[in-house]
């Protein structure tokens, strides 16, 4: 389902984005379109300017070239607040909880309800273990104990407060940090369902991975990068998972990696017992 | 704060999230889940002991000797514990106390002031130590151990040859005849519950806790204390002003530095040049013993008073034992070591049982 009509511009359009470290072209050239109620997948391997990308999303550098639209309107972000004012909001994979503070503690950290004035002015304790708790229930958590440190809590579950804080928070696109890259298989099948369910809510999803079987799944929208270079975009209609993982993989690059290990097992085969 | 995105709830994620769900806590593991429970705990085992092999601790009397030391301690136990949450330590706590009181002296006696404003410029001063400390570990991005070391040294050297240099001993004294002393006696030294005397010290120090507890479980900021000290690249990523919580930290302890030397002033009606150098561990050791965290981000400010009070207690019950008070360096030794063996098992639990 999509939450905006088909005329609304995307929440985010990108053509051309060009960043320059000194004389490194971090990446060059990226376009592509982040509608709410869908998916972006950006692929690609390390170094091929995937956290360049991310980065100037969310308003930690400035593109040097190209276009940044939000909402159809061209937009440079000065810093990581012009990003979140525009409903921009990233989750880093380790860098979102602090582990040794309780749930509703984490979610409401920076900005506390407050309640009373004056000395007695304090934090509304009741209205955040509350509101944590039904957020975090729209996310298919049952928290018991808001109480529970969030250290406590596994890979999958502290992505899941991160998620549900953004939204709360009035995030209208999620940018997602290789959510699953450290988690298991189970824990990341967990992840991926929070981020249909974003989707289902109608929010705008970047998910960044370098594991096609993980972006599959889930994206509308495919964007492969490598060495700072857009290597291919598609629509999920137009590409299948083997052509994915090829692309990821740089295709070629990976066909005669297998060549290569073919001839290397059929000559340790051909070897004297 | 922003709304709520308006969005139509959906359904939790059905069957496969059971075995997410978190497990219900008894009442036994919240309760270790206290950084406070040990040094409740150690307090009551200390007091039990004194009670029993000595006559005098288990008295009202005697417990007006015990508060009494545990009190000044405690005032700093808590600003430091606070410090320690944010994540930082402060080795220029101890030394601050003689800094304080020896300025608050020079200005009522070799400068003239009335104490008030000896004693309004003497926090003043703290508060600008403070900021040094802060803003130089901030800005340097170097431990706070050893930035407050260079401060503690400086404050040292400060101390003993500025004292000499201005009255030409080691200790200012005439404070009794200074302008305004004996309205700033009773505020800040005088006693209580006749013929206990207990220390007015003793209600500065349950006042602090309190206030320091409110601040740490309920304000704003104490969010941010534990946040910072927790993990600060996560808190700047939400917006907590890192810099300023901790800069404020270094404020708070440097000036509750100066209330208890402006207090052990006071009370003496003078100060030694060396008041308070070697105290700051004792302090850290009341927080530790308290349930602070050595890596911060975790601690209490009533765990840290009951660390004070531990060490209190056992300083004057080695007395009424009538044992030599040098041994109260060992016990605090041992407590230390028991307190981080305890801390960590506690929270291991309290973390493990939950999985």
């Amino acid at each position: 389902m999509s939450g905006a009509p088909a005329s609304a511009p995307p929440v985010i359009e990108v053509r051309g984005l060009t960043k320059y470290f000194g004389s490194v072209i971090a990446m060059k050239d990226v376009s592509t379109v982040v509608k709410a109620g869908e998916v972006t997948c950006v692929l690609g391997d390390n170094g091929a300017g995937k956290s360049t990308f991310i980065k100037v999303l969310s308003g930690v550098h400035r593109h040097d070239e190209g276009e940044l639209l939000i909402d159809g309107e061209p937009r440079h972000f000065d810093s990581p607040r012009d990003a979140r004012a525009a409903g921009i909001a990233t989750v880093f994979q380790d860098l979102a909880t602090v582990p040794l503070m309780s749930i509703w503690r984490n979610f409401f950290l920076g900005s506390e309800p407050m309640k009373g004035a004056g000395p007695l002015r304090r934090i509304d304790v009741r209205f955040a273990q509350r509101t944590m708790r039904e957020e975090m229930a729209k996310m298919g958590i049952d928290v018991r104990d808001s109480d529970q440190l969030v250290g406590t809590l596994s890979g999958g579950e502290r992505q899941a407060v991160s998620i549900a804080r953004a939204v709360y928070f009035g995030a209208r696109v999620l940018i997602l940090d290789e959510p699953t890259s450290a988690l298991g298989v189970k824990q990341s099948g967990i992840v991926l369902r929070y981020i249909v369910q974003a989707r289902a809510r109608g929010l705008g999803v970047i998910f960044i991975t370098h594991n096609p079987h993980h972006a599959f799944p889930v994206g509308d929208r495919f964007v492969v990068l490598n060495r700072g270079r857009l290597m291919g975009a598609w629509d999920r209609r137009d590409v299948s998972r083997d052509e994915l993982v090829r692309m990821m993989a740089g295709g070629a690059e990976l066909e005669e990696l297998t060549h290569e290990l073919d001839e290397e097992l059929a000559r340790t085969r051909e070897k004297p017992q | 704060m922003s709304e709520p995105a308006t969005l139509d709830p959906i359904e939790p994620a059905g069957p496969g999230s059971v075995d997410e769900r978190l497990a219900k806590v008894g009442a036994l593991a919240r309760l270790l889940r206290r950084p406070e429970l040990g040094a409740l705990l150690g307090a009551l085992a200390v007091l039990v002991f004194f009670s029993v092999t000595t006559e005098q601790f288990g008295t009202i009397s005697g417990a007006a000797r015990w508060t009494d030391v545990a009190s000044t301690l405690g005032i700093m136990a808590v600003a430091v514990a606070l410090l320690m949450i944010g994540g930082e330590f402060d080795l220029s706590a101890g030394v601050m106390t003689g800094t304080t009181g020896l300025l608050m002296g020079i200005l009522a006696t070799e400068v003239g002031m009335n104490l008030w404003i000896a004693i309004l410029l003497t926090f003043a001063f703290a508060a600008v130590i403070g900021v040094i400390n802060g803003v130089l570990v901030i800005r340097t991005g170097l431990p706070s151990f050893i930035i407050t070391l260079g401060t503690f040294f400086i404050l040292q050297g400060v101390n003993l040859g500025g004292t000499k240099a201005i009255t030409g001993t080691v200790r200012v004294s005439g404070l009794l005849s200074a302008d305004g002393y004996d309205s700033a006696q009773r505020v800040f030294a005088s006693s209580f519950w006749e013929p206990n005397n207990f220390r007015i010290s003793v209600i500065w120090w349950i006042a602090i806790t309190a206030l320091a507890t409110w601040v740490l479980s309920r304000t704003r900021v104490g969010n941010w204390i534990f946040g910072v000290g927790g993990d600060r690249v996560a808190a700047r990523n939400v917006g907590v002003p890192v810099a300023r919580v901790k800069i404020g930290l270094f404020m708070t302890t440097a000036m509750a530095a100066a209330l208890v030397g402006i207090m052990i002033a006071l009370r003496l009606g003078g100060q030694q040049a060396s008041q308070g150098i070697g105290e700051e561990f004792n302090y850290i050791i009341a927080a530790v013993a308290g349930g602070c965290l050595l890596t911060g981000g975790y601690g209490s400010a009533v765990g840290a008073a009951m660390g004070a009070l531990i060490s209190g207690m056992t300083f004057i019950g080695i007395q009424f034992s009538g044992w030599n008070t040098d041994w109260r360096f060992l016990f605090l030794g041992v407590i230390l070591l028991l307190a981080v063996l305890v801390n960590t098992w506690v929270r291991n639990r309290a973390e493990a049982s939950r999985r």
